[in-house]
């Protein structure tokens, strides 16, 4: 990886803003805008996880 | 519009969003400042917090240089219109960038120009010149990623609040059927009912 590890805690502080900010644009309820923080955020996570793999085997094949 | 159609309901509880258009505005200027406004005091601080936290250390990463406003030949400023969607927090930089173009002649800053505020968020001089450092350039070699990454950071500050406007003036987006799981279905009808019981009177059995 041409980064260093410490690049990827950029990421932390972005996600609780947007997850809490998309979760509480959805709901007036406190617990629902944090179920649906969390699923926000698992989701969010979960799709750069797949986009790092992809990169990831395409720069160990090219 | 009448206040009726100002009261909506969701998840259970009755919200009055009163000037929409008023909430509206709010919101844009101080993020939460629309809800607050409205009473939902909760969502108020949540995205107060949420956003301007994420706008200030975006900020501070790119060594308070982030943010300006720039329409000169080599320096289109597209970010700052986004980043303007913080409201107040990003208005210096119209005052600056005014003043800057009210001294700027032929894409030229008139030599000896002065920005307000020393220089907080004011746009570089301009033009570059062979033998002078292009301030841009020196941003980003001083603060390296920092720079790119305060500026997305102010930038998503900026698209998040716009986001929280539209909450302040048609309330809650529906949540897309795509994203509604069955579990999570059940879960909003037992919230539902939840906050039912809790508003009916107790029975005359049970007391």
């Amino acid at each position: 990886m041409s980064i260093t590890f410490t690049y990827l805690l950029y990421y932390v502080p972005l996600i609780v803003a947007v997850s809490l900010v998309f979760g509480a644009t959805r709901h007036e309820n406190l617990q629902l805008i944090i179920r649906h923080s969390l699923g926000t955020a698992r989701w969010i996570t979960g799709f750069m996880l797949i986009l790092m793999v992809v990169l990831f085997f395409f720069d160990w094949v090219l | 519009m009448s206040t009726v159609r100002n009261v909506i309901e969701v998840d259970s509880e009755k919200v009055d969003l009163k000037s929409r258009s008023l909430a509206a505005f709010l919101a844009w200027l101080i993020p939460g400042a629309g809800h607050y406004y409205q009473g939902r005091t909760i969502k108020a601080g949540l995205f107060f917090v949420c956003i301007m936290s994420t706008w200030l250390l975006g900020f501070a990463l790119g060594g308070f240089n982030v943010v300006y406003a720039s329409w000169q030949p080599g320096d289109r400023r597209w970010q700052y219109p986004l980043q303007a969607g913080v409201g107040l927090a990003a208005m210096p930089a119209i005052v600056q960038s005014l003043h800057a173009k009210s001294n700027t002649i032929d894409n030229q800053t008139k030599p000896g120009f002065q920005p307000f505020f020393k220089g907080f968020m004011a746009p570089p001089n301009r033009p570059v010149l062979d033998n002078e450092v292009d301030e841009v350039s020196a941003y980003y070699a001083r603060y390296g990623a920092g720079y790119e990454m305060g500026t997305l950071y102010t930038i998503i500050a900026g698209l998040l609040n716009i986001l929280v406007i539209y909450d302040a003036y048609s309330g809650p987006l529906s949540v897309p059927i795509s994203g509604r799981r069955p579990k999570d279905d059940e879960d909003e009808e037992q919230a539902s009912e939840n906050t039912e019981k809790q508003a009916e009177p107790a029975s005359p059995a049970e007391v």
